[in-house]
Formats: C-alpha cells, structure tokens, sequence
C-alpha cells in the first residue's frame, strides 16, 4: 500500500483561524501559529504546494481579503481529482477522440487528473519563487486546459460547500456575501431593494442538521 | 432472455409525460400499468442535503449520465459528428421525474397561431417570406382545442400568475398577447425580486407590458383536485438544476407521484433501461407488443403489453423509434421518411447587465420575476424585419450560485486571474443580472436526427446523431432581441451591458434551454408526421408518444405547459375512446 501523503500547512494559513468580518477585513491571528498535516489523496506533496501556490496567484490573498491559500483550494483540488469527476466518471470516454471546433466542447481523452499531472511537470519549484516570477509562468500556460482547469477548480474551491473541504470557514462565502443554503427568503425577497442584505452564512451540513457526504467521499 | 407475464399498458419513461399518463390511466382505469424508468427513485426527503451548488449546479448530478449514453453533433450533413462529451446546451434528466425535477417551472402556453405555423404565415405573408428551407407545418389541432387541456394543467400544479386574456376580455398586468384564457390562473403570482422590478417598471416606461411570469414555483400553499398539497416557495434560490427541498416547485415526485403511490395497478420500476419497441412482426396488423429493456443487474427482459406508450424526452423517444426500426427515418436528401425530422431547439440570448447597487441576487426562485411579450410569435408585424416570429424577454434571480457566476466581468474589466481580477469580481459578484430573451426556433429540412455510424452507448447501441444549425431567421432574430435587451438595459439603470453574441453556428457548449422539439412529429396527414393529433402512431394504433418529440417546431415559450396539456388530451382519447374501440382514433 502506498505511504500516506501529506500537506503541511501553519494554522494561520487555514481559515480556522482567521478572524474574518462581514465588511472584509480580515486579520490574521498569527499567534496561534502551529502545524496541520493534511493528508493527501491524490497530489504528493511537491504537487499540492506547488498548486496552493498557483492557485494563490490566481485568487490572491491581499488588501481585499484572504484568497485561495486561507480557503484551503488546495486541499479541495486534491478531493475532487481523487475522486469520480477526476477519472471523468461523468464524461462520455469511449473513441474514436477527433480534433473539432470549440462548439462542440472538449473532445480530448485526458481525465483532469492526467492534465493536471501533465501541468505540473511544467511547474516544478514553482511554489519556491518570487510571486512576479509566478504570474510570470502562469501567463505563459494561461491558454491551456490545465490553466482553466486550475482556475476553474480555484472558483470552486472559494465558493462551494465546505463540504468539498474549501472555502473554509466559510471565508468564500464571507467575501462575496453569499449565505449558503438559507432554507427561506420569504420575508426578505421583496425588501432591501438596493441595499446589501447579508444574512449570516450557514453550511449544508449546519442547514440540515445532518452529515452531508460530498460525491468525492466515495464508499 | 427473459419474458414476463403481460401488462396492459407499458409506460416508457417516468418524468412529466409518463407519470402524468399513469396517474390518468392509473385513477380512471383498473388497467394493470407499469412505468420504466432508467434512473433511480428520488423523493422530496432527499433535496435539503443536495443544496450543494458543487454537486448540483456545475457537476450536474441530477442528469443523465453521459458515460453511458449521449449524442452526436455536426453542423451539417456533410461533416462527422462528434460525441458531446459534457453537458452543454441543454441538460436531459435522469431518474423518477426526470427533467421535470431540475426545471425552472416556468408554465407559459404557447402562442396559438404556433398550432397552425404554417398557413398562418402563408396567409399573412405570402410564401416568399418563408425561409427556403424550412420544414414548419401546422399541428393538426389548434389552440382552442388544447384551452381546456392547459387548464387543467395549470390546476393539476397550481401554477401562480395573472391572466391577460380572460375569454378575450384584455387584462393589465397580465400578458394581454396570450391565448385566450377560460379560467384565472390557481394561485396569485410570485413575488418579485429587486432587478425583476427594475425590469418591469424599465419595461413599462417604455410603453411594454411586463407580467408575472407564470410559475410552477407556487406563490401560496396549493391543494390540488387530487388532494395533494404543497407549500409556498419560500424563494432560496436553489431551484433550476435543483430539486426543491420543500416541494414548492411543482415536480412529477410531490405532485403525481403521491396519487401514483396509492393506486395499486400502477408499477414503477427503476434502473430499466429500454432498448426497443417490439414489433409484432407476424401478425400484419403493424401493432407493437411491448419493450425490451435491461435491467439494473444487465439481464435482457422482454415486457409484453396491450398498449405501448412511449414518454421519454425528445432525443431518447426518437432513437427509440430509429433503434427499433419503426417508421422509415428521414433522409433530407430526398425529404423521405418522418422519423427524426424537425429537429428544433430554442433561441436563448439577450443581455448581462451590471448595476451600481447590490442586487441580493441569492434570494429567488427560477420562474419568480417578469416578463415582456410584446415581441412573441407574430405580435408584431414582419413583414419590413429580415425574420419570422419573436420571443419573451424576463428577469428573474435565477439565483445562480457563486461558482457559476463569480467572475462575470463587464468589458471594462480586462484580467481574468490575480488581484485586479479578485477585485472585480467581489465587486460585481452581486451587481451582475440577466436579462433573458427565448425566442423560436423554426424547423428546417436539414436539422434533423438519425442513428450515428460511430459512436455507441454502453450496451453497444448507436447513439443518436444530431444535425443542427441556426439559419439567417435565428441570426437576425437575436441580432433584433439583442437591440431591445440594450434599449430595456439602460432603462433599467445598468451601468455596463453586454449583449449576448450574436448567433453563428450552433454552440454546443452554450446552454440554450432544454427545450428540444421533434422526431415523432405529430400531423393531420401519415406523409408528413409520426403520430396523429391524438399522439397515436399512424402504423401501430396500440402505441402512443407523449412529450416534447411530438411537436412540429418550437414555438419560443417554455413546453412543459403544452406538453402536459397534450398529455391529458390523448389520456382523454384513451380512456373514452380507444380502451373501447381499440384502433386507430385518426
């Protein structure tokens, strides 16, 4: 059996210990400072630094507020290609694979594991240089299908469920004001017209009392 | 392979058509009935814990699975086609319910003079207005004869709105273009989300006539004739691509389902997957026997029945037909054969607009918001514009979720990635609406389907092959939608517009409704349709389609309504007619 894997991460670049408020500003409470080893499903841990790293560059911690690295992107990366959708589990995959025009969609026979595989080879020691260095080689890959898989992915591990091990904390959601899965708008949908109206966020699993599982977490 | 014994009546498909025709046949008749269906079981229970965007919206988990089974596309008969290998410009359900489970709920009817396109048209402007090669023609019924039918569709779900045309008398406030109307609508229209009312009152001063859209997301608790509750849609805006949790959004599961349950002659059996429409090939008289299907645990069954009643949705009810060898399939070369011909689709485009103030746009449900029909079918005189027909405009918070809209940009913003992008799109997360333009689709000799030569799905059949392009008519329309969403847009207040692209080659990567029309068309005459007006097949009168394969071309509004109303047209031929003189009804 393969070895456990595992990503390293201090506490501070975890949400759980950020102090985040509705107008967002954020701060770090370095402090608390410690270490989380995180285990890996499907990335090594030069891969999973490497794409916490870029996906960073592409959401950005900065005077806006945390980014993809508090969110834990990275982790949520790791999740979805360990699981069905990172072996195409819901594609159509039987050939002859043609080259077409864009109107019909991606028609390659690379799983997004096997692109983000391929990607990496391209970015070894990426997560060690300077950030200008960073954007500089990502602008270089910005047209490929791994690059819009990864920005992609980093959209998604922002904003979706913490469920799917992202947007920790609900940090995502905080950024942007969405609530989650409010089961009622009844009394609010026909008033703060114009006005920001920004209800706490709540998780799946707090909306329902119950332990959602993600389509990842396969049996 | 295995036979079972045999059952009266064989449903294939158990979404709106199929569960709506078993609860009919079901309640009204002591005929053994059972429905298969190729997805599994889904319950109202089940929908609080699929409130995930991740799973729901963007891995689309309520569909069909492609691995198994999808179509090919080309542009043209020239060309080979290529799977679609994701899910792109329309989105077939799988399981009890099928698409009837993620809809929008919107329950629009149809324009009337849509039933007989074709003389209508001629009569008004003559034949050379017509595009050279189209294929529309007229229903064999017309809009009076499906009234009473829509109707009771509209009662069955509940449907919350406000008539504009009540038995000709015109009505403010509701859509004064519609059909006639023989009865209000069941409920009081939703309510209205911010940028739905900056859209009607931007509409109105414009001189339109903006209207609640009409809404299978039920403003008010409903009872129904059948004595089946449901609540009021409390607007959490998880609803298109969603089940709904509480069961506001009328779903075949909360609203026929529970009758179904209850009548013992009725059967439903998931994980059966059908593979044809057995011929009796001996007997002459041209009627099917049944269907074959494979069940969950891959044995090959044969299932006989007196009556076949196929209610899958468009594609499947078509390539139904091709697999089986029913009908001769269409060769637009020579214009022989019905089956798969009059392949249509829907216009889907208009405006993104970005505001100044914040929007709320998380609360909302996908048919809560308004709309402007002022441009509908034949509304507006043609004959000086370059194209037939028109479509609706609305507004509603569709409440898409933050993955699928985060990062929806105006022009002005140019990066795609990094801080100045992070920047924009918290700013415009919640300052970015749609304003939404359906327009028709106009059947022609070269949209059309028959079986790949290829590609093949997990049990080895032929996928069905798609042939599908916009002509000049579908350009120029949305070029024209495109013109009114701007004019409406900066009414409204938007800060920043962007028009959807105009209409090139069909994009198969762009979701433009699933709404899909044709194949098993129905007609007054056998040369030129598949079914009668009763949904009878004209070969075999002991089988019946039901859904959206069935109509001629599509007529811009959304076709649940109309389909429904059809459904309960041929359930009434059934029950009062052919169960008592079986043959053909036309």
């Amino acid at each position: 059996m393969r070895r456990r894997r595992f990503l390293t991460l201090s506490a501070a670049s975890l949400g759980g210990v950020l102090v985040f408020s509705l107008d967002r500003k954020g701060s770090l409470l370095t402090s608390q400072e410690k270490r989380l080893r995180i285990p890996l499903r499907f990335f090594d841990e030069s891969e999973a630094l490497i794409v916490a790293a870029a996906a960073s560059r592409i959401f950005p911690t900065d005077d806006t507020g945390p980014g993809a690295r508090e969110a834990g992107v990275a982790i949520y990366i790791d999740r979805q290609l360990a699981g069905p959708y990172g072996r195409d589990r819901y594609r159509y995959t039987q050939g002859p694979f043609e080259d077409a025009p864009p109107e019909l969609g991606y028609q390659g026979k690379a799983t997004p594991r096997e692109i983000y595989r391929e990607g990496l080879k391209n970015l070894k020691g990426f997560d060690r240089l300077a950030p200008e260095e960073q954007d500089g080689h990502l602008r270089q890959i910005e047209s490929s299908r791994f690059f819009s898989l990864l920005r992609q992915h980093t959209i998604e591990g922002m904003f979706s469920d913490p469920i799917h091990r992202g947007n920790i904390d609900m940090i995502g959601w905080q950024l942007i004001g969405f609530p989650g899965p409010r089961m009622s708008n009844y009394d609010e949908i026909d008033k703060h017209y114009g006005e920001a109206f920004r209800p706490k966020p709540i998780s799946l699993r707090q909306a329902t009392g119950t332990d959602v599982r993600p389509s990842e977490d396969e049996k | 392979m295995k036979t079972l014994p045999p059952v009266d009546v064989v449903i294939v498909g158990g979404g709106w058509t199929g569960l709506l025709m078993a609860k009919e046949l079901g309640s009204r008749t002591a005929l053994s009935v059972v429905v298969l269906e190729r997805g599994g079981q889904r319950k109202t229970e089940n929908y609080s814990s699929d409130m995930d965007e991740l799973d729901y919206a963007i891995r689309m988990h309520m569909m069909q699975d492609l691995s198994q089974e999808t179509v090919t596309f080309r542009h043209g008969p020239h060309q080979r086609a290529l799977p679609l290998r994701q899910h792109g410009c329309f989105l077939p359900g799988t399981g009890v319910g099928g698409a009837g489970e993620h809809w929008s709920a919107w329950f629009p009817r149809f324009v009337p003079d849509n039933f007989e396109l074709l003389s209508r048209t001629l009569e008004k402007y003559g034949p050379r207005k017509l595009p050279e090669d189209h294929s529309i023609q007229d229903w064999g019924i017309t809009y009076d004869d499906l009234e009473p039918h829509y109707t009771r569709a509209e009662l069955l779900l509940g449907i919350s709105g406000k008539a504009g045309n009540l038995r000709g008398t015109r009505i403010d406030g509701g859509n004064i273009f519609e059909g006639w109307r023989s009865a209000e609508y069941p409920t009081p229209p939703t309510k209205i989300p911010y940028v739905a009312s900056l859209f009607g009152d931007a509409a109105k001063s414009l001189g339109y006539h903006p209207y609640p859209i009409p809404a299978a997301t039920t403003s008010v608790s409903f009872t129904n004739s059948d004595g089946v509750t449901r609540p009021g849609c409390t607007y959490c805006g998880f609803c298109s691509l969603f089940g709904c949790m509480i069961g506001a959004k009328a779903q075949p599961t909360n609203t026929l389902l529970p009758v179904i349950q209850k009548r013992k002659n009725v059967s439903i059996r998931t994980g059966t997957w059908v593979r044809r429409i057995n011929r009796a090939a001996a007997n002459g008289n041209g009627n099917v026997t049944g269907v074959t299907y494979v069940d969950s645990s891959g044995e090959e069954i044969f299932q006989p029945a007196a009556l076949t009643i196929l209610a899958s949705w468009t594609l499947n009810n078509t390539r139904l037909f091709l697999l089986s060898g029913l009908g001769e399939s269409y060769d637009p070369a020579s214009g022989k054969g019905n089956v798969g011909r009059n392949l249509t689709h829907q216009i889907l485009s208009a405006a993104t607009l970005f505001f100044e103030r914040p929007l709320n746009r998380f609360m909302g449900s996908a048919a809560a918001g308004l709309r402007v029909s002022d441009w509908d079918g034949d509304v507006f005189d043609h004959t000086h514009l370059p194209f037939l027909r028109g479509g609706s405009f609305a507004v509603v918070h569709i409440a898409e979720g933050p993955i699928a809209s985060f990062g929806i940009l105006p022009p002005s913003v140019k990066t795609r990635w990094g801080s100045d992008w992070k920047k924009a799109g918290l700013y415009y997360y919640d300052r970015t609406a749609r304003l939404g333009f359906s327009g028709e689709h106009l059947a022609y000799k070269g949209n059309y389907m028959d079986l790949d030569p290829t590609y093949k799905d997990r049990l080895g059949d032929p996928l069905l092959r798609m042939t599908l392009d916009w002509r000049d008519n579908e350009r120029h329309m949305s070029e024209f939608a495109a013109e009114k969403a701007v004019e409406i847009a900066r009414a409204m207040g938007a800060k920043e517009i962007i028009p959807s692209p105009t209409l090139r080659n069909y994009d198969a990567t762009r979701y433009q409704s699933t709404h899909l029309q044709g194949g098993t068309i129905m007609g007054s005459s056998p040369d030129r349709s598949v079914v009668n007006p009763l949904l009878q097949h004209w070969q075999s009168s002991n089988l019946f389609v039901l859904g959206g394969s069935t109509i001629p071309q599509n007529a811009s509004a959304n076709p649940t309504a109309t389909i429904l109303a059809l459904t309960y047209r041929t359930a009434d031929a059934l029950v009062d007619r052919y169960l008592k003189h079986p043959g053909p009804l036309a």
